[in-house]
């Protein structure tokens, strides 16, 4: 059985434009919303309780923010699950109270005021301190999955491994120095990004600056996404991220793997050209490798249960964005280069 | 090509022996560590258990409920007792050596400074520091002697804290009874708990963050409270309080007590403390036995204050205060105070595990009821095999007879991870099953790869054998680059990750790692076996 038919020839790169306007516009509103509205961070990183409770029935949201009145936590979020089951999601996110003692509170003013049939599922309290930490952790987490992985494919793609030594000890040495200036990791990680870019357009390791720009791109947008559906950013979706990191990649690699396959062979080609003809070539293969996952994340978001949901959305939009860039954002970047310094 | 060349070879029936030896081999070892994971390892034979491996998957909190707990310690509050203990002391010691002072007070977590009347005592007080308090360096400014704690004697007495505290909630934990908790120390003065299958959380969390700091008392009766209350304590005294229930309105009430400062027996000394019902009133008391150095001190309290009230104080509240009718030399005493069995039984256990040496705090609450952890293992197992079945199917229609192939490679990978994980003895967690349910989807990437490589050198005109080596040396590459990429990005989460994310970490790996095995070298063989040595002309691909 065959999907995509051998012979395929679309004319991606011709549409490239269109892609660079979708890509730019959708970088920009998460910019956009980045700095305008922020991320909505979860008790993981932010500090706070979050209670899942059911009931024997249905209850109105109001009837159980009543309930949390006498202990001062009606201002809570409070959310409820959709399905069959009274389920329903309790957000405390003071952190300026006794946050130990939420827990006993809270289920004693729900057995206050419905007597019983309240079923304490699942009850995630951290501490302010805790937050801080974990919040440190997972942006390290995100500044080193990029540092080695921009060394390990600027090494590997170029087969310059001296030139990817010399990269990881300047992106070292820059990053040593921000951050014994003081400079927060946020700031440490937009660095680390600057440099690995210039890194790689000065050392002319261009495959590796079109496959770190593609995975830029692809966090950058799921990122966005959550920006707009207003889904929390927790620990699991860091961990989402980060996968999404290491599998986007795949794509592009397939790609640039034919690419350089392709300009060993004799015949020469015009490089639009052949750039094209390498991403028809092995166009089966990049939507085959990413529906096969999909699938998969699909039973995760629709079979998984509440806990993982937004887990596997993030894995939703990341592989789907990655396979567009694979084919839209990176491989056209080689050409950008190659419009630039091919002429001289 | 370099790869055709090895595989190439006459001898292909060799090569391809070893390889089903290994292929095997590595099977076997897998199903051997799968074994204590499953449920016939129970009705095993004893001999069979000692030869397995002892190790199996353990299921994590999130799947199969219980709570995780990070306590921090609060070790500021261990120097302070320390600090004031030598307070105690040092007055008795100057009191025997007859020196006179103004003053003597903690400064903050500094130390202590004594204010002398005359300041030839000096030197005497020098010397029972020097002899008694390695821990202190003596800084003298005319009659002001400040006695600082030296930094590594404090570091001590905040690791001590720690490991104190660690001690006395193992004990604690123990003694609740619960099984396979995970009781450790942590960076930074936290401890974590993990208690897997807890039915009640709450009453967990509170024995183990009780301080259980028991002290005994004397009411001062000769001031009056009310005054106390209007701010006139006087000196040597304080205010605290009894916390009880009005029967009829179900309403706390607090009762203030006026007691002297000075604390005469704690709880270091208790031998034993158990549950007993009153006869006359049916209610539950404990009854705590001192060891004979507390019985002493209990003797000697009782005797010198008969008729005063002495108060029984847990963690600064006042459990109850009777009058003393006789010296008391059995060593016994006993707490009451409207106690339900339950509450009973857990002050027991805490008054017998000992108390904490310093309060902790609970910085870090995740709590999952055993309901909730049921449903996860369903809700993930459905999804492993719609996903799975979804993928299998695919595999097996797009690419006939090499899709089933990969499809086995793709249950052997799972195989892979369910017993590397039992190898490891890691803990299996609802992200864990979402990284095994990604890796299937992940898994078959690889023969993707190889059966389009395939496809496009049959096209080519290339004949069977040499399409399949082609197919697998050109692929290699490309696969060992993505995988390589997204186990930089696992280890990465393993390393920075906690609890459940490092499980989604786990089941990665592994199940990356064996992918190279099971998805290159595995299919390989049976490639091999059917187009180089049965011969068959076709590629059903």
């Amino acid at each position: 059985m065959e999907i995509i038919k051998p012979g395929i020839n679309i004319n991606f790169i011709g549409k490239r434009k269109i892609a660079y306007l979708i890509s730019g516009s959708l970088i920009l509103i998460t910019l956009f919303l980045l700095i305008w509205k922020g991320p909505r961070y979860g008790v993981d990183f932010t500090g706070g309780v979050v209670i899942q409770v059911r009931f024997d029935k249905k209850k109105s949201i109001n009837e159980i923010r009543e309930a949390l009145k006498p202990i001062h936590l009606n201002d809570s979020i409070i959310q409820e699950f959709k399905g069959k089951e009274a389920e329903y999601l309790i957000r405390v996110r003071k952190t300026n109270i006794d946050l130990a003692k939420v827990h006993d509170q809270v289920k004693d003013a729900l057995l206050a005021k419905f007597k019983k049939g309240v079923d304490i599922r699942r009850v995630e309290m951290v501490g302010p301190k805790i937050g801080k930490e974990l919040k440190q952790k997972a942006l390290l987490a995100i500044f080193y999955s990029i540092l080695f992985i921009a060394i390990y494919i600027s090494g590997r793609f170029e087969m310059k491994w001296m030139m990817s030594i010399v990269m990881a000890a300047a992106l070292i040495i820059s990053v040593y120095t921000a951050s014994s200036l003081g400079v927060k990791i946020t700031w440490l990680i937009f660095i680390a990004m600057v440099v690995t870019l210039g890194l790689c357009w000065f050392l002319r390791l261009r495959y590796a600056l079109g496959a770190i720009i593609a995975l830029i791109h692809d966090v950058t947008i799921t990122i966005g996404a959550f920006l707009i559906t207003q889904k929390e950013i927790s620990l699991a979706i860091v961990a989402a991220l980060l996968t999404i990191v290491g599998y986007s990649l795949n794509d592009t690699i397939i790609v640039f793997d034919r690419i350089r396959e392709n300009l060993r062979k004799p015949k020469k080609q015009p490089f639009p050209i052949l750039i094209n003809r390498s991403i028809n070539e092995t166009l089966s293969r990049t939507v085959l490798t990413s529906s096969t996952t999909l699938f998969v994340v699909l039973a995760l978001f629709f079979l998984g249960g509440k806990v993982i949901h937004d887990f596997a959305f993030a894995m939703l939009v990341g592989i789907a964005v990655g396979t567009y860039s694979s084919i839209f954002v990176a491989s056209p970047i080689l050409l950008i280069w190659k419009e630039e310094f091919g002429k001289k | 090509m370099r790869i055709t060349k090895i595989y190439g070879e006459p001898d292909m029936n060799r090569g391809i022996l070893w390889r089903v030896v290994l292929a095997g081999f590595a099977i076997l070892i897998c199903l051997i560590y799968l074994i204590p994971s499953l449920p016939i390892y129970n009705t095993l034979p004893d001999w069979a258990k000692k030869i397995l491996p002892n190790k199996k998957i353990h299921l994590g909190l999130d799947l199969r409920g219980g709570i995780h707990l990070v306590l921090d310690v609060d070790v500021n509050k261990a120097v302070e007792t320390h600090l004031d203990r030598m307070i105690d002391d040092l007055r008795h010691e100057m009191r025997k050596h007859k020196i006179r002072y103004l003053k003597i007070e903690r400064v903050g977590l500094k130390g202590i400074d004594i204010r002398l009347m005359r300041e030839k005592n000096s030197d005497v007080l020098n010397s029972i520091v020097k002899r008694n308090y390695p821990e202190l360096k003596v800084i003298q400014k005319g009659k002001l002697i400040s006695l600082i704690l030296k930094p590594e004697a404090k570091t001590k007495i905040m690791n001590m804290a720690v490991e104190q505290a660690l001690e006395t909630i193992r004990n604690r934990v123990d003694q609740f009874g619960v099984s396979e908790p995970d009781i450790r120390k942590q960076q930074n003065n936290t401890i974590l708990v993990q208690l897997p299958g807890i039915k009640d959380p709450r009453r967990a969390i509170k024995l183990i963050g009780k301080t259980a700091l028991l002290e005994f008392k004397l009411v001062d009766d000769e001031h009056s409270v009310e005054e106390a209350l209007k701010g006139r304590i006087p000196p040597g005294d304080e205010i605290l309080y009894q916390i009880k229930k009005d029967p009829r309105t179900g309403r706390e009430i607090k009762i203030p007590f006026l007691l002297k400062k000075r604390t005469l027996l704690t709880g270091e000394y208790i031998t034993d403390a158990r549950v007993q019902i009153d006869p006359r009133t049916n209610e539950p008391y404990v009854l705590l036995t001192f060891d004979s150095r507390g019985a002493r001190i209990f003797a000697r309290i009782t005797g010198e204050n008969i008729k005063k009230r002495l108060a029984i104080i847990l963690d600064k509240k006042v459990y109850s205060a009777p009058v003393i009718q006789d010296e008391i030399t059995g060593g016994r005493a006993q707490i009451t105070g409207a106690f339900t069995m339950q509450e009973a039984h857990d002050l027991a256990i805490v008054l017998r595990a000992g108390a904490l040496p310093a309060p902790v705090k609970v910085i870090e609450e995740r709590t999952v009821g055993p309901s909730l952890g049921r449903d996860s293992i369903e809700k993930g197992i459905k999804a492993a095999l719609v996903g799975g079945a979804s993928v299998i199917v695919f595999m097996a229609v797009y690419y006939n007879l090499a899709g089933i192939i990969a499809d086995f490679a793709l249950i052997l990978n799972i195989l892979f991870i369910m017993s590397g994980l039992a190898m490891f003895g890691a803990t299996l967690t609802l992200p864990g099953i979402a990284g095994i349910i990604l890796t299937i989807g992940m898994a078959v990437d690889a023969n993707v790869l190889i059966f389009e490589r395939i496809r496009e050198e049959l096209r080519s005109g290339k004949g069977p054998t040499a399409a399949i080596d082609t197919g697998y040396g050109r692929a290699f590459i490309t696969i060992l680059d993505a995988n390589i990429t997204t186990l930089i990005a696992a280890l990465i989460l393993f390393q920075f990750g906690t609890g459940p994310i490092r499980g989604f970490a786990v089941t990665m790996s592994i199940g990356i790692v064996a992918n190279m095995f099971t998805a290159i070298f595995v299919t390989r063989i049976i490639f091999d076996y059917l187009y180089a040595i049965k011969g068959l002309k076709k590629v059903m691909i």
